[in-house]
């Protein structure tokens, strides 16, 4: 069966959709919150959106996307220019080449994967700016920002599989 | 045959996956190119970020707007229940506050009286700059935020940053709308201070923690819990006597203060210009009264 062009159109629209909810995480995650002590601990929003694509659907969020949206989380963060990219560029290889471990797991075993890998990118993050700046930086905030990290993990991850059950089913 | 078609796709599996491996290094020695670029040659890196910063912006803008109504209507229902509580606290704070400001303008005119006599030349009087705060880039690693006011409005690099509670940090990038502030809990901010009552100087220094250390304090100098830490105006980027914070933590870890100024607090900032000269007059901010602050937000 050939398809017309709108339904051709409408599964590239469906196709890009989770690279932009990546950015949008992106995003999302420097909108003040006004909650005390939140900012310090804020989740990796974005990390875990890389992390669940590359699990489900590296076809439509491949590496180069995944580098440019750590680019643009180093942009508006204030991070320096390409830490954020070689973590979630090292994310989503280490992930990839888990591929045939997670296939077909259950969420339980997805999220404790999330817990190992969040682990990883974390410490790199912080070797990485500690590099950078020579100095280290505070622990204790790390650590918390993990944990808040991997006990938002659930809830997007819902998000997302509800997401690639509806819009990305035929894609 | 069977074999030789299993060995065709076994070889192209493999090259498949040399591909990846040769796009995932490629990408990563970018990402590593990126920071020793960002480390020799700052001012192209900044000038990218806040260019992207600058685009976001308007997007941010829009995004913060519903999260400060929404905290401000969660801080007047707080407010409601607890209204006679805050009526008696506040009563009390009036009176204490009438006989400070009595204080205050008697030691006013006694200053510009001595100031007289002593015929000393007036400092310059800073200008504001008023903007939201659009974003708070959430993390442990960096402690920054984005100020709806650019270039345009006359922000510059290296302005103090403040609210009416005390320092929030200084300008660090400026776009043509949107600036980016480090705040004084950055592991990178530098601030010099004084220590308010003994005038010992020193150096407030962030470590990514909500508690930045005093470092470099002159030999045999010490600071006890309850001191007033504010600006000490060296170097020239603040004014000095700026409130900054109040030593918490005296010890083994360091001298630790903490900041007058809450970080999810932040809605509007005051970036403090010294360029914009006349524009303020002091006589008349002093003759009103503590109505409306200048600079105060639209």
């Amino acid at each position: 069966m050939k398809l017309t062009f709108w339904q051709r159109l409408d599964l590239i629209m469906r196709g890009i959709t989770p690279f932009f909810l990546t950015l949008m995480l992106v995003v999302l995650g420097q909108v003040p919150l006004h909650i005390p002590g939140f900012a310090e601990v804020a989740p990796l929003l974005p990390l875990m959106a890389v992390y669940h694509w590359a699990i489900y659907r590296p076809d439509l969020l491949p590496a180069f996307s995944v580098f440019f949206a750590g680019l643009l989380q180093d942009a508006l963060s204030g991070m320096p220019f390409g830490v954020n990219a070689a973590v979630f560029v090292t994310v989503h290889m280490a992930v990839m080449s888990q591929q045939v471990f997670f296939t077909g797991r259950s969420f339980m075993i997805i999220w404790l994967g999330f817990c190992v890998v969040a682990a990883g990118a974390t410490m790199l993050m912080w070797v990485l700016t500690s590099i950078f700046f020579s100095t280290f930086s505070s622990p204790e905030a790390v650590f918390v920002q993990y944990l808040v990290s991997v006990g938002g993990f659930p809830l997007l991850a819902w998000l997302q599989v509800r997401w690639q059950q509806s819009v990305l089913a035929q894609v | 045959m069977k074999n030789r078609q299993h060995l065709g796709h076994h070889i192209a599996h493999s090259e498949k996956g040399l591909a990846n491996r040769f796009g995932y290094l490629g990408l990563v020695l970018a990402a590593f190119a990126l920071m020793l670029l960002g480390k020799a040659d700052v001012l192209v890196m900044e000038r990218v970020r806040t260019t992207v910063s600058d685009a976001v912006s308007p997007v941010l803008d829009v995004l913060s707007r519903p999260v400060a109504t929404l905290d401000r209507l969660v801080d007047q229902a707080t407010v409601l229940s607890v209204l006679n509580d805050e009526n008696i606290r506040l009563r009390a704070e009036i009176q204490l506050l009438l006989e400070w400001q009595s204080a205050a303008r008697k030691l006013s005119a006694e200053n510009k009286q001595l100031k007289n006599l002593l015929n000393l030349a007036p400092g310059t009087e800073p200008g504001f700059i008023s903007g939201r705060v659009i974003a708070d880039s959430g993390g442990a690693f960096v402690h920054s935020i984005l100020v709806a006011a650019g270039r345009r409005g006359g922000v510059a690099k290296g302005q103090a940053v403040i609210t009416g509670d005390g320092l929030v940090g200084r300008v660090h990038g400026v776009g043509s709308r949107a600036s980016r502030v480090l705040l004084i809990t950055d592991l990178n901010s530098r601030i010099p201070v004084v220590i308010e009552a003994t005038r010992t100087r020193a150096i407030l220094a962030g470590d990514n923690s909500d508690r930045p250390r005093l470092i470099h304090m002159p030999p045999g100098a010490s600071a006890s819990v309850g001191d007033r830490i504010v600006t000490s105006g060296h170097g020239g980027a603040f004014l000095p006597g700026i409130p900054v914070g109040v030593v918490v933590r005296t010890g083994d870890g360091g001298i630790m203060v903490k900041p007058y100024v809450h970080r999810d607090r932040l809605e509007f900032v005051r970036v403090v210009d010294y360029g914009l000269q006349g524009i303020l007059d002091a006589s008349l901010a002093v003759n009103k009264g503590p109505a409306r602050p200048p600079g105060h937000p639209r």
